[in-house]
């Protein structure tokens, strides 16, 4: 195996893109390097890109935050801009793992790791985040939705990594949630996961809503029908109800020792009814 | 494999190594260096025997490649103690029994200290979350808690 640093995106992308043998991205690792030590993956190349410029920087614009790939959860937290601006996206990253993996451990790779139950992915998702990937023939922009294709897989092209995640402005009166059933209060990997994004008009009514269901699917779920039952209401009993029973008609779950079919399938719509009145109440709703 | 050449800052002093490009921090720590405060568990970073501050970032180092140290500056519980002075964290753990085999021990004290600086004064729950990277098999945590609490006490002079 050969460890290279490239100090441009430039040279990473030549670097993925000319390898004959297995190359993978080093960013945080605390997927990479756990694969490796179990013989799932034998990289002939691992291009650590964490000493790209920019690469470990979150970026406040006009239209929104620029994070770097290999921003470390935890400095995510510490950035009080993005705390305020996005607090749901910000909680879900911070449940990945313990304060160990934190200092390390990106969105970008726990995107890319592509697990369905992974944190920070259904946040992004409702939050409408997109990524912009490097590759041999530049630059481009997808939805963070788009870049899962299967467990454990992304539409990822030879050459190609994430350099960015981006996240849109806030709106004036919007507000995000996330939340995960866990049988325990940390360190575990979720069960069933709700991430819910809305906009209010003047009155409370929801405008806009983006609601996501993570470990329910092969891949996260961007679920249309949860949002369309809530926006036109102020998200009152009946309209929580029907976006329990859209979310719940989304599921395409498994069996497995985390949860059955039938609790993920029920747990799903509980969550992202307490997600939406989070945002709801994030957003300014009364 | 070609060997990757390593300049990096390890308590204040600068060291130089040579390591395999797949070699983890943890390995290069214990088996280059004799830095064996580190403690190799799980070696999937689930247990935080192997804990080690990089660059003011609590990690474990079984999850580090010692290719990408260059340049870093870490911290690991070797330089806890001035001489024979130990840390007031050190102190408590001993003065509250807050151990037994001793083999999580460095890690819980890096994930200590790290939590201190930015909270010099957690609660309960604040230090059970700060450490729930840690596993401890002989204490059941409670004494633990009490020494970071009895440390965190004597840190700000209360």
């Amino acid at each position: 195996m050969r460890y290279e640093s490239p100090a441009t995106v430039k040279d990473a992308v030549a670097l993925l893109a000319k390898e004959k043998g297995k190359a993978f991205v080093l960013a945080g690792g605390t997927d990479l390097l756990v694969k490796m030590k179990a013989g799932m993956l034998e990289p002939d190349l691992v291009v650590d890109i964490k000493r790209i410029k920019g690469m470990r920087d979150i970026r406040k614009s006009a239209s929104g935050f620029s994070i770097g790939a290999g921003t470390p959860c935890a400095a995510l937290g510490e950035s009080a801009a993005l705390v305020k601006a996005w607090p749901g996206v910000v909680e879900a990253a911070s449940l990945i793992g313990s304060k160990q993996v934190q200092g390390r451990c990106t969105m970008a790779g726990n995107l890319c790791n592509a697990s369905p139950a992974a944190d920070s992915v259904p946040a992004l998702v409702a939050a409408g985040a997109k990524v912009v990937i490097a590759g041999p023939k530049g630059k481009r922009k997808i939805a963070v939705e788009d870049v899962p294709s299967g467990v454990g897989r992304t539409v990822l092209k030879k050459g190609e990594f994430i350099e960015s995640v981006e996240l849109p402005k806030k709106d004036t009166r919007g507000g995000d949630a996330y939340l995960r059933f866990i049988p325990r209060t940390e360190m575990d990997i979720a069960v069933v996961s709700a991430g819910v994004n809305l906009t209010l008009d003047a009155k409370g009514v929801i405008t806009k809503a983006r609601v996501s269901l993570g470990a329910v699917a092969p891949t996260v779920l961007l679920v249309g029908d949860a949002a369309k039952a809530i926006i036109g209401t102020k998200l009152d009993d009946d309209a929580k109800k029907k976006l329990a029973a859209a979310c719940s008609a989304a599921c395409k779950p498994i069996d497995d020792k985390r949860g059955t079919v039938e609790f993920r399938t029920e747990v799903a719509g509980v969550l992202a009814r307490r997600a939406a009145e989070i945002a709801y109440a994030r957003a300014g709703g009364k | 494999m070609s060997a990757v050449l390593v300049s990096t800052t390890i308590n204040g002093d600068t060291v130089e190594f040579a390591c395999q490009p797949d070699e983890t921090l943890l390995d290069v720590l214990r088996n280059r260096l004799g830095l064996t405060g580190a403690k190799e568990g799980c070696g999937t970073g689930d247990c935080g025997a192997c804990s080690v501050i990089i660059d003011g970032r609590l990690v474990c180092s079984c999850l580090v490649l010692g290719a990408e140290m260059d340049g870093k500056a870490l911290e690991t519980i070797e330089g806890m103690a001035e001489g024979e002075k130990l840390h007031p964290l050190q102190r408590q753990f001993i003065d509250h029994a807050a151990l037994q085999c001793g083999i999580c021990t460095p890690g819980f004290l890096i994930a200590a200290q790290a939590l201190l600086r930015k909270n010099p004064d957690p609660n309960e729950e604040e230090i059970r979350f700060g450490l729930a990277g840690n596993l401890c098999r002989c204490t059941g945590y409670d004494k633990i808690v009490r020494a970071v609490q009895a440390a965190a006490k004597e840190m700000r002079g209360a």
